[in-house]
């Protein structure tokens, strides 16, 4: 290995690298300006002996174990930074929906041919919470190609099914890897498998585990059994809060064209338009605007079980009329009465619809419900809408 | 899920007592409790709890169940209102 600068001090570009000084035949001819780079910044440690060409090594395999279906990784039960960061950006935006690990079979600790299967989603952020309950645990985990979509929406799809855990339980050699033919499933895939189809197609029969991967140390400790609480989802303040960041970072692109459309509004008038109008009660607006994005994708999910009502859209009409009349009273003085009006409606009928687009993300609210709520719920938004703009416009004429 | 409770009265939800064979698979796999059973037999003891998630149904061996399954999403609903069932996705949010 001629190639590796042997001087660390290259680095500093002080002194020539080893590399270029070095008198004597080489073992490939190097281009003077190729190796100054090498010299640009601290050598990084040597590959890993576990890396193959035309692969790329994930930072959380630990080492292959030799199985009676070809190496496995053994996977480590702790996050590490890039998973931590990754799932904190993975959280704030939509990039969470393209975020995979590879379909197969894996493993922590020392499984044997009696250790237990536990099956997964290829989610990242499905396999990282599985992984990281398993600290101390032997266990298999097999990995199904659910297109990188959690378990519960994979399910709902219909990607987390019956022939896909067939294909997988196939596909990976499990029948060779283990004596026994029981497969663990988290409740919430039963969605989408139906676990006497599974049987009948492959063998393995179906435990239903616990629907959080908390639970699984405990699920495992009491003899593969489920208590009452393990079998129910939650929707916790702080499992909704975390929903709050991608909510916010869906409105981007809604909110510029509702700016636009403020800003037209505003400058409407006697005039046909005036820029100083459109910047002055703009801003008014705006700030109705923020009122009503902040109530409907901040406080109903934050507040949920607290706001009165049962419909979404109830709730976020509520918060949102609230956040407009702390509007008015900051504008006090400013507005004149019709605008007063325009501004709580804008607030409320934009807290609204975000609150009922905050159904989606529940792991409670039945389809028939939604759509009953829906049928009741947009025609009066609509017509909310209708009378803030008249009111706004209005105002201006009037005045 | 106690203190969050949607629409009463709106779940599609069936189930037929008669060709229960009270596995008790239906109390395994719905996530919000919906079912018990007692004496060999599932009863709904929270039908207003069902999200229609379809699951009980897709592993009831008697096919004592019947619920027409789907997602409680508003965008989604939109969608299916404008472009029929077949081209509907959710909105690329938290949902799906
Ligand atoms: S559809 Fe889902 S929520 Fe409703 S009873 Fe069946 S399993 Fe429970
Ligand atoms: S799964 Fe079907 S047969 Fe089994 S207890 Fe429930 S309703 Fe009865």
């Amino acid at each position: 290995m001629n190639m590796t600068p042997k001087n660390e001090n290259c680095s500093t570009g002080q002194e020539p690298c080893s590399c270029e000084t070095q008198a004597g035949p080489q073992p490939f001819p190097m281009h003077p300006g190729e190796d100054v780079v090498c010299c640009g910044s601290p050598v990084r440690p040597p590959s890993s002996t576990l890396e193959r060409p035309g692969y790329r090594l994930w930072h959380f395999v630990e080492e292959f174990v030799e199985t009676p279906a070809g190496p496995v990784p053994r996977v480590k039960t702790s996050l590490a930074r890039p998973d931590i960061l990754a799932t904190a950006l993975a959280r704030m935006s939509s990039f969470r929906n393209d975020y995979k690990v590879e379909p197969g079979l894996y493993c922590v600790g020392r499984p044997g041919p009696d250790s237990a299967v536990l099956v997964s989603a290829n989610y990242k952020l499905s396999f990282d919470a599985l992984r990281k309950e398993l600290s101390g645990l032997d266990a298999w985990i097999l990995v199904l190609d659910t297109r990188g979509i959690n378990v519960w929406c994979a399910a709902g799809k219909g990607l987390f099914c019956a022939p896909e855990v067939i294909r997988m339980v196939k596909l990976s050699g499990l029948e060779e890897v283990v004596r026994h033919r029981n497969i663990i499933l988290p409740q919430l895939s039963a969605t989408g498998v139906s676990a006497r189809d599974v049987e009948k197609g492959c063998g393995f029969s179906v435990t239903w585990g616990p629907v959080r991967a908390r639970d699984i140390r405990g699920f495992i400790r009491a003899g593969m059994k489920a208590e009452f609480p393990m079998r129910r989802v939650t929707f916790t303040f702080a499992e909704r809060l975390l929903l709050v960041p991608v909510e916010l970072f869906l409105l981007i692109k809604p909110t510029m064209w509702a700016l636009l459309a403020i800003f037209v509004l505003s400058g409407l008038g006697v005039g046909f338009f005036s820029f100083n109008a459109a910047w002055l009660r703009g801003f008014m607006a705006v700030c109705a605007l923020g009122a009503g994005i902040f109530a409907g994708a901040v406080l109903v999910p934050a507040l949920l079980p607290w706001l009165p009502g049962r419909a979404f859209s109830l709730k976020g009409a509520i918060a949102g009329l609230l956040g407009g009349a702390g509007v008015v009273l900051a504008f006090w003085g400013r507005a004149r009465g019709l605008e007063d009006l325009a501004l709580v409606l804008f607030a409320g009928v934009v807290s609204s619809y975000l609150a009922m687009n905050f159904t989606g993300a529940t792991p409670f609210t039945s389809p028939s419900g939604v759509e009953k709520e829906m049928r009741r719920a947009i025609p009066l938004q609509a017509a909310a809408l209708l009378a803030t703009i008249l009111a706004w416009v209005g105002a201006s004429f009037a005045g | 899920m106690d203190t969050l409770r949607y629409l009463d009265n709106v779940a599609t939800l069936h189930l037929d007592g008669e060709a229960c064979v009270g596995c008790g698979e239906c109390t395994l796999v719905c996530p919000h409790g919906v079912f018990e059973v007692n004496e060999h037999k599932a009863a709904l003891v929270d039908l207003g709890g069902c999200m229609e998630c379809g699951a009980c149904a897709n592993n009831c061996p008697a096919s004592a169940i019947t619920v027409s399954p789907g997602v409680g999403c508003a965008v989604y609903i939109i969608q299916t209102w404008i472009k029929g069932k077949e081209r509907a996705t959710c909105g690329g949010g938290e949902c799906c």
